[in-house]
């Protein structure tokens, strides 16, 4: 057995823990950071980047697929189109080794030194960890526990054969003909989209009455309306009862009536939980805020010199939440910073129309009881969204009436997500209404619809 | 030349902000290295703060009374080294062990470190909308209604972090409230200069208020005996004891004492709670309610609250069990002289176990001593006074004194309280049983 000593020890290497070693790294202390699988976590190895190639991939053969039949109003014309998707998936596969290499090396840059095995909690300063090479015992002085999620099972849907998690869902090699998506969150929602264009024939069941229940139905709606367009069909109110794997048949209910649809896989996402099973964390008793461990603004829980951030901390989980919190915590060990102040995680949801969300949306706003105005600008009369073929969608700003002070900012249509900076920036530096319409958008992009809302918001909209 | 800063050390205890007990040096002055600059207050001791380099001081960032965040910016001082060094904050490694400053009361009252609302001009709404009016910086900011959410940008955010000031107390003059550089500016400015309120000569009899920021120890003290008294559910327990035959022990060893200290009644009473903890080990411990933990010393540490001139310190008698009568006499006259001269260490001022408190003649029937936290009890000392006392068959006199002890209910029980009390009752009243082999 051998034993090794650090300042700060961080389990889990995703966008949470890898943030938190190289930033402890950089601040001298002593670090170390154990990962069982990849360096890179969910995000880069089985949830954000692989989702957004297989997007983008599916985006592009779906593109040249609607030329190929005819339907491009660009004019452009081709034939044959195919995709050969384990060619896609090794494209895919080689983005994640470039971004986790990365990773790796900015860990070692910053002097982080990488275990590798599962990690388990003996008490708050030591940790074992099973290696290849037999298990090594770590004691530290401060323990970050950087988790993560992996996702919830449906019981009469478990994971294996055709059920599949968005794991798999990343790594299919081949396009199936029927795909049902049980869950109409973003997950669900993202990869069921890129399945319909590649050509799959795909079906989602959402138990609540909407899709991105999170989200009001205006946002929602363009979004649904291009499912449809797809040829997805969109089941709400439906609850998934169980799946006959030999006649490749899901059951479900709506209502009273139960009905069969074919579905060569089933893909399930109904959410994550926290990674804590096998952790050792009985041993340490922390508080805890229903199934996340419970921190406060600095990420410490409730035993001293024990830190927990990313997806074990709550919603809403997210790599760039958890990658805030990680730079949080290693400020916090070395008595730097004021801990979390921040007033707005942007959320995106990479559907087709992609939807983006900071701050808060307009019944959000109205429950705080001020007097809350919202303006929407329709990307219909912008002209970039028209070059892209997109006029779908829209821009909505939520403000204070009485000071013009920005509360929230929602987008939804193509290319949206990219505003995510502006909005989060704006909530960040307290704009008013005033501040964005004062500010030059370059023409033509889809960010002239923020500085448009703005103005439509003072009442001096110049395009509406 | 260079400026350099000087920031707020890491003062250890795992704290995140100290406050200002002392500033040492003014601008103008120079300083060399290691001099001491400045001393700051944690839970515990003042630390003082000393100089990493040697030049002239040219700002300086807090004031007596003020808490400032570590890391924040504390002094600059433009050295005379080769031009064109670059400006590198230096956190000061604090001195180990750290002593108390001298003089660090009587506490001066602190300048008032936020804009006072001044006539608000603009008391109207104001909307994004409407033109924007030119602000005189800062003259009419109008007040931040409690609890209103605090506007300001990350960077304003960061600066009033490092400067050591509370947001939430800063009205800002920005649209719709936000709290600009300029706003912080002034405040900066505010603080260095102190401001000096006209008097209106119109009223013939204004009523005069006396402001006193309650700073330094006093509010340390106020602090802690507000989270100590919302933290810990008391119980306490009062207790009537016959001191008559202990106070006849103490007469005599003093009579035989030679040349060592006169005893009072306080190390008596320690010896008794040494005797005490063979039989109720539970009443002596630390409650670490972060982590849950009750921890048992096998030592008697016994806290000694203390009465300074800047109010109550609580120097610690270790290893009472160690020591004897006398030894404790003197080692309780050396802890609270220091105290007084304010000399006492860090570490002399914590890792107590319980606690014994005592007004001396002033000390009432009975009082409600609120608990040292992190400890589970603490045991007062009331008044002594000869009072008529019935002995079966007539009144005779008696030196009566009453205990008060209060016990952290969470982890005693009213049961465990009480026969602690019954204990200290039967060693105080027959002392002998104190100095008995078990
Ligand atoms: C399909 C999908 C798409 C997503 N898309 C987005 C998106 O577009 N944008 C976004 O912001 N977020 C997205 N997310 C969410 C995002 O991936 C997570 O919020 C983020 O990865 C959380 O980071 P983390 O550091 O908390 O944990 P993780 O990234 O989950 O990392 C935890 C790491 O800890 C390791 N680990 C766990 N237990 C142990 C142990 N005992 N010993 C050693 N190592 C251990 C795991 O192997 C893992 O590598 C997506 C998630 C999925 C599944």
């Amino acid at each position: 057995m051998t034993d090794l000593s650090c300042n700060v020890l961080v389990i889990g290497a995703g966008p949470g823990g890898y943030v938190a070693a190289i930033r402890a790294g950089q601040l001298g202390l002593e670090t170390i950071i154990v990962e069982q699988k990849a360096h890179g976590g969910t995000c880069l190895n089985i949830g954000c980047i692989p989702s957004k190639a297989l997007i983008h991939a599916a985006q592009e053969f779906f593109a040249v697929r609607e030329a190929s039949g005819g339907h491009s109003k660009l004019g452009i014309r081709t034939s044959d189109v195919r995709i050969d998707l384990a060619k896609t998936v090794a494209w895919k596969d080689g983005i994640v080794r470039q971004l986790t290499g990365g990773v790796s090396g900015l860990l070692k840059k910053a002097g982080v030194r990488s275990v590798q095995g599962r990690a388990r909690i003996v008490d708050g300063k030591t940790v074992a960890v099973e290696t290849a090479d037999g298990v090594v015992r770590i004691s530290c002085r401060n323990l970050v526990i950087a988790t993560g999620s992996r996702p919830v099972e449906v019981p009469s849907l478990p994971f294996g054969g055709n059920i599949l998690s968005s794991t798999e869902a990343l790594s299919l090699t081949a396009v199936p003909e029927t795909l049902a998506v049980v869950g109409g969150g973003y997950i669900g929602l993202e990869i069921g989209t890129a399945y319909a264009k590649l050509g799959a024939k795909v079906s989602i069941f959402e138990a609540k009455p909407h899709i991105l229940p999170q989200y009001d139905e205006e946002l929602s709606r363009p979004v649904v309306a291009r499912l449809k367009a797809l040829g997805v069909a969109v089941h709400v109110n439906a609850m998934v009862e169980g799946y006959d794997s030999d006649q490749s048949m899901l059951r479900v209910r709506t209502g009273s009536e139960v009905t069969e649809s074919a579905a060569e896989k089933v893909l399930v996402t109904v959410g994550r939980q926290p990674a804590l099973e096998d952790l050792g964390l009985d041993q340490l008793r922390l508080d805890m805020e229903g199934r996340f461990i419970r921190t406060d603004t600095r990420g410490q829980t409730s035993m001293r010199g024990v830190y927990a951030i990313g997806d074990v901390t709550g919603e809403p989980m997210l790599a760039h939440r958890a990658m805030a919190q990680g730079e949080i915590v290693a400020d916090a060990m070395v008595g730097h910073g004021g801990g979390w102040d921040k007033r707005a995680i942007p959320a995106v949801c990479f559907t087709d129309p992609e939807l983006v969300v900071a701050g808060l949306l307009p019944d959000q706003a109205r429950d705080t009881g001020r007097d809350v105005g919202v303006a929407t600008y329709p990307l219909q009369a912008n002209g970039r969204a028209l070059t892209l073929e997109r006029p779908d969608g829209f821009v909505r700003i939520v403000f204070d009436k009485p000071s013009g002070l920005v509360l929230g900012l929602q987008a939804v249509g193509a290319g949206c997500s990219e505003l995510a900076g502006e909005f989060a920036l704006a909530l960040e530096m307290c704009a008013t209404l005033t501040d964005i319409a004062a500010t030059i958008h370059a023409h033509p992009t889809l960010g002239e619809t923020v500085q448009e809302a703005a103005l439509m918001g003072l009442g001096k909209a110049l395009h509406a | 030349m260079a400026i350099r800063t000087i920031r707020l050390p890491d003062v250890g205890e795992g704290v995140t902000e100290a406050e200002v007990a002392e500033i040492l040096v003014k601008p103008g002055d120079l300083v060399r290295e290691d001099d001491p600059i400045a001393a700051v207050m944690t839970d515990k001791a003042t630390v003082e703060i000393t100089s990493a380099y040697s030049g002239k001081v040219v700002w300086i960032g807090g004031e007596v009374g003020k808490t400032l965040a570590i890391g924040s910016d504390l002094i600059r001082i433009e050295d005379d080294t080769a031009a064109g060094a670059e400006e590198e904050p230096k956190a000061v490694p604090v001195a180990e062990p750290a002593t108390v400053a001298q003089s660090v009361t009587p506490v001066e009252p602190a300048k008032q470190t936020t804009p006072s609302p001044i006539s608000a001009v603009d008391s109207g709404t104001r909307t994004a909308v409407s033109s924007p009016q030119p602000m005189p910086p800062n003259a009419a900011i109008p007040p931040r209604a409690e609890g209103a959410p605090v506007l300001a940008s990350p960077a304003v955010r960061q600066r009033a972090r490092d400067g050591g000031i509370d947001l939430r107390q800063v009205s800002g003059s920005g649209p719709a409230g936000r709290i600009t550089h300029a706003d912080l500016d002034s405040l900066f400015q505010q603080a260095g200069q102190g401001g000096g309120a006209a008097t209106s000569s119109l009223q013939p009899q204004p009523e005069t208020v006396e402001t006193v920021k309650v700073a330094g120890l006093r509010r340390m003290i106020a602090r802690r005996m507000s989270e100590a008294n919302a933290s810990i559910p008391h119980i306490t327990v009062v207790e009537e004891v016959d001191v008559t035959e202990i106070e006849a022990l103490r007469v005599k060893l003093n009579e035989t004492r030679g040349d060592r200290p006169k005893l009072t009644l306080l190390p008596l009473i320690a010896a008794a709670l040494v005797k005490a903890k063979q039989s109720n080990p539970k009443i002596f411990a630390r409650y670490d309610d972060e982590a849950d933990e009750v921890q048992y010393s096998s030592a008697v540490h016994i806290g000694i609250a203390t009465m300074t001139d800047g109010g109550l310190m609580v120097p610690v008698l270790r290893h009472a069990e160690a020591l004897d009568l006398f030894g404790m006499a003197t080692e309780i006259g050396r802890l609270s002289e220091a105290c007084r001269k304010n000399k006492a260490k860090r570490e002399e001022l914590s890792g107590s176990t319980i606690t014994i408190t005592s007004l001396g003649p002033l000390g009432a029937i009975a009082t409600t001593p609120i608990i040292n936290k992190p400890e589970v009890a603490i045991l007062g000392i009331n008044r002594m006074a000869v009072r008529p006392s019935w002995n079966g068959t007539a009144f005779v006199p008696r030196t009566m004194m009453n205990i008060s002890a209060s016990f952290d209910h969470r982890v005693i029980d009213g049961w465990d309280a009480a026969v602690f009390v019954q204990k200290m009752k039967v060693l105080l009243e027959t002392p002998a049983m104190i100095f008995m082999k078990d």
